[in-house]
């Protein structure tokens, strides 16, 4: 097989566990190389998936074309309700728009589709040529909100200023101009905000049901099923709990600091992690002991539910290995003990937009021998699979191709997944999948287990 | 009816590049190169992936916040090299997108600066001879996808193609189809026995088999060496009506080396596929293979039998305007009204075209829309109620919205598994539609049906 080598300039983003190796000193946070296929998106890509599930929000992409078809309905972000995140607005920019400035343009659609839909309140993304031509889209949003009476949030968006990390942070801090601006009347003392739970096939659903019977208010979901007048009631909450929380850990920290609401951080994946996100929630409530006891009560039905059904997958999956690679690398975290919980291993770990502290933590759950990556790419993704011999891969779209063509298993963990993988029925789910793709019987042709190419 | 105007709504089309990406991979050994920020190149890539289902690698010179402010000219060197020493490429396809236009760069000028740099004495990327740079041009703020396959392929003709004595070749330039169509042009080619250039044929770069390791580039593709002797053809054919002589590569190869550019619909239906084996009759001065004869008898009798179901139907037809053309001039060819044939693309071509093929077009009340988004189908489907919306993926919300049966044609298919098998071209390609659409009438009558038959 010929042999693959690490780009010039990526070999410190990729990092082997061997013996008692010192501290990890990977490089992460970083832009990607150029021409090296990175698997990571924009700014914009990073703040329209933030924003994308509130439902009743209109949501303009102000640029040429591409940026909103290619994000048209494409997540799996359901909602109870209105949908109009499932509509595609663009100002479709020309290139006399480009040489002119496209702010009558701005201003003109904004004006007929709020006119036309009555949304609650609309997000303005700027892409790339927006920060070219210096479109003050700021000043439209206010003239737009002033004449229509709604809030009309800019998202500075421009996919060339960073990474999709930043993308988050401009989603967050339009979040932010919406907290703060509603009642909070009748809002209880044990009462939440979920943020960094997008409600992928339902998953919102799923975790708000297992807090509200353990006698917690949901004051609001962010973004997942998400409402506007929810959002901007948010404020009234005791504690928000933030899953994934590359995304959004910057509007708990901005709300911690504004309204002095505390933050948990959480991950709603396998047993040992949804379990811990439910009784640390309790024990922040531990002056209402009847809270941790719902809990307790809670996983344990679940639990002893689940646990017989998994081990039928247990039998068929012990000694599997899976390379996991996602968006941020807390899912990784969670991901790795799921598998573990099946008797499979981890030969692969990576994210990307991972920090240090990520990393460190992966190094330490991870066996001898495990590759960690930041930011990969196609040709290192399947090197690594293939000289690890994984049986399953964990990614996106992206990277579904990868492991199909080189006869591996597939389960896809991103935001176009139509099966709810959060919780117990999620980790239920989860197992599934992988089992339904390691065990299949249609990689027998497949040219490393001796078919033919 | 559709009150807000301004804004595009569920558009009807994708960007310049995404076209440039795709023809790009229809050339051997070719990394697709993107000119911008990364979104734009892992955008496309997952719109792609979700069709073809194959890994599909698309490099980015990935644009920051100083390369906006100074100029892509390091950023691209740098990917180039990078590109280069990471997939061994033969041939790199350089498009541009809207950042990179806006800042003006000068792609061409940077190119030449690059190569050299190791005509000065810098050492080679993996010590081989440097890639083949093709530079096309694809702002997003101008035109669409489709502009950005066109302009691919005329960059590619104009950097490759050689002057040089006439030889008995035929170029084909397919249009954007899918990869079962690029396959069934080339076994029709090799059955009338015409050597042949096919630009671009990602038949098996975007439909190929399982790998035994990765593989960088995946197999497949035009060779360069045969793209070079496009300029010596004896003809091109060019299945296109609204392509204009300036954007087309089959245009360029006339104007430049007297190749003779025959142009014509997408052969789609009895007519047009009769119009095209008729040229390669001519062409190859041989006679039309009895397999094509038998497959054009069994679509006629096939027509005879499935006539009824399908006869005065109304269908709304949308797509890249050479695939609405095409496929508008078949459905009236078997007694289907095209009612709404609609583009989000704008050549202003689209009803001259039509009207060409269906003189009848005003007077059997068909409507021509150019630049078009759904919004704007979906009102019309409101007022014209039609029995059949045919098109790609994105009309499923407006088919299940109205209850209109759909038929997935085109690109992209996101909903279904195997759009990249799906033919639609010469007879065969007309039978698997005809067949398509016929179904899709007697299973809606079956299902609304309160006895449900077993026979039709």
């Amino acid at each position: 097989m010929e042999k693959i080598g690490i780009l010039e300039g990526r070999e410190k983003q990729v990092y082997e566990k061997k013996g008692d190796s010192a501290a990890i000193d990977i490089k992460c946070e970083t832009t990607s190389l150029s021409g090296s296929v990175s698997q990571r998106a924009c700014v914009f890509c990073g703040s329209r998936v933030v924003l994308y599930p509130v439902a009743d929000a209109l949501h303009v992409v102000h640029g040429p074309i591409g940026c909103a078809a290619y994000t048209w309905d494409i997540r799996g972000a359901v909602s109870s309700g209105p949908e109009l995140h499932r509509l595609s607005f663009s100002t479709d920019l020309k290139e006399m728009d480009v040489i002119y400035g496209g702010e009558k343009k701005l201003h003109q659609s904004l004006t007929e589709l709020i006119a036309q839909y009555q949304p609650k309140a609309a997000f303005i993304y700027s892409t790339c040529i927006i920060g070219l031509i210096g479109d003050d889209i700021d000043a439209v949003c206010k003239k737009v909100s002033q004449e229509t009476g709604i809030p009309v949030l800019p998202v500075h968006s421009e996919g060339f200023k960073g990474t999709k990390k930043d993308g988050y942070k401009a989603a967050c801090d339009s979040l932010m101009k919406l907290v703060g601006t509603g009642s909070t009347e009748g809002i209880g003392k044990y009462s939440i905000n979920i943020l960094g739970e997008f409600n992928l096939a339902g998953e919102a659903w799923i975790i708000k049901k297992y807090y509200e019977e353990m006698g917690i208010e949901v004051v609001a979901t962010m973004t997942g099923d998400g409402r506007v007048d929810d959002i901007r009631r948010s404020h009234g909450a005791s504690l928000n709990i933030v899953q994934c929380s590359g995304s959004m850990v910057k509007l708990a920290k901005m709300m911690e600091e504004k309204y002095g609401i505390p933050y948990l951080r959480v991950s709603y994946f396998g047993i040992e992690d949804m379990s811990m996100a439910l009784y640390d929630v309790a024990k922040h409530f531990s002056d209402n002991p009847t809270i941790l006891d719902a809990a307790k009560k809670l996983v344990n039905r679940e639990v002893s539910e689940l646990y017989p059904r998994l081990q039928h997958f247990r039998q068929a999956l012990e000694g599997k290995k899976a390379a996991i690679y996602v968006g941020g690398a807390f899912k990784a975290f969670s991901l790795i003990k799921a598998l573990n919980s099946v008797g499979m291993s981890v030969v692969l770990a990576g994210s990307q937009t991972g920090n240090k502290d990520d990393y460190e933590g992966l190094k330490e759950m991870c066996e001898e021998g495990t590759v960690i990556v930041d930011d990969s790419n196609p040709v290192e993704l399947s090197k690594f699979v293939l000289e690890k011999e994984a049986d399953l891969l964990i990614g996106g779209v992206k990277e579904r191709p990868i492991a199909y063509k080189l006869g591996i298993g597939f389960c896809d963990h991103n935001h176009e997944r139509k099966i709810p993988l959060a919780g117990f029925v999620g980790m239920y789910n989860f197992i599934l999948e992988v089992y339904n793709s390691v065990m299949s019987p249609v990689w027998q042709f497949a040219p490393r287990k001796g078919g033919l190419s | 009816m559709k009150t807000a105007k301004t804004a595009t709504q569920n558009a009807c089309k994708l960007c310049n590049p995404l076209g440039a990406c795709l023809a790009f991979r229809g050339i051997e050994k070719c990394v697709p190169f993107l000119h911008g920020s990364q979104g734009c190149a892992t955008y496309i890539r997952r719109y792609l992936i979700s069709h073809f289902k194959e890994p599909i690698d698309i490099a980015s010179s990935n644009f920051n916040e100083d390369t906006a402010v100074f100029g892509g000219s390091h950023n691209l060197k740098l990917g180039l090299k990078n590109v280069t020493q990471q997939y061994r490429p033969e041939v790199i396809g350089l498009a541009t997108t809207c950042l990179s236009e806006t800042i003006g760069d000068d792609v061409d000028m940077i190119l030449k600066e690059y190569v050299n740099l190791f005509e000065n004495g810098e050492p080679l990327p993996n010590g081989e001879p440097l890639p083949v740079m093709i530079h096309a041009s694809t702002p997003s703020y101008q035109g669409s996808h489709i502009d950005g396959f066109h302009a691919a392929m005329k960059a590619t003709v104009a950097k490759l193609a050689e002057e040089g004595p006439k030889k008995n070749l035929l170029n084909i330039f397919p249009n954007m189809v899918s990869p079962a169509d690029l396959r069934h042009m080339k076994e029709i080619l090799k059955d009338f026995n015409i050597p042949f250039v096919l630009l671009p044929d990602y038949s098996e770069t975007l439909d190929g088999g399982p790998w035994a390791e990765y593989h960088r580039i995946p197999k497949g593709g035009t060779p360069v060496s045969t793209i070079k002797e496009t300029g010596m053809a004896s003809g091109s054919i060019e299945f296109s009506s609204v392509l204009n002589t300036e954007k087309s590569p089959a245009g360029y190869l006339e104007k430049t080396f007297a190749v003779p550019r025959y142009q014509m619909p997408m052969p789609i239906g009895i007519k047009q596929s009769d119009a095209f084996f008729g040229l390669l009759e001519k062409l190859s001065e041989k006679p039309l293979p009895e397999k094509y004869e038998d497959e054009r008898r069994r679509l006629v009798d096939a027509y005879a039998d499935g006539h009824k179901y399908i006869f005065e139907k109304k269908a709304i037809v949308y797509g890249e305007e050479d695939l609405v053309v095409a496929m508008a001039a078949f459905l009236r060819e078997i007694g289907i009204v095209p009612v709404l044939c609609a583009s989000g693309g704008k050549s202003g071509l689209l009803k001259k075209r039509l009207q060409e093929l269906i003189p009848d077009l005003d007077e059997a009340g068909i409507k021509v829309r150019d630049g078009v988004d759904f919004v704007d189908i979906e009102d019309e489907a409101k007022v014209l109620k039609p029995d059949l919306l045919i098109g790609n993926s994105k009309g499923y919300t407006m088919s299940r919205k109205h209850n209109i049966p759909f038929i997935r044609i085109g690109f992209p298919i996101h909903d279904r598994f195997g759009g990249q098998r799906q033919l639609h071209l010469g007879y065969r390609g007309t039978q698997e539609l005809f067949d398509r659409i016929v179904n899709t009438v007697i299973a809606e009558k079956q299902s609304s049906s309160p006895i449900g038959y077993t026979y039709m």
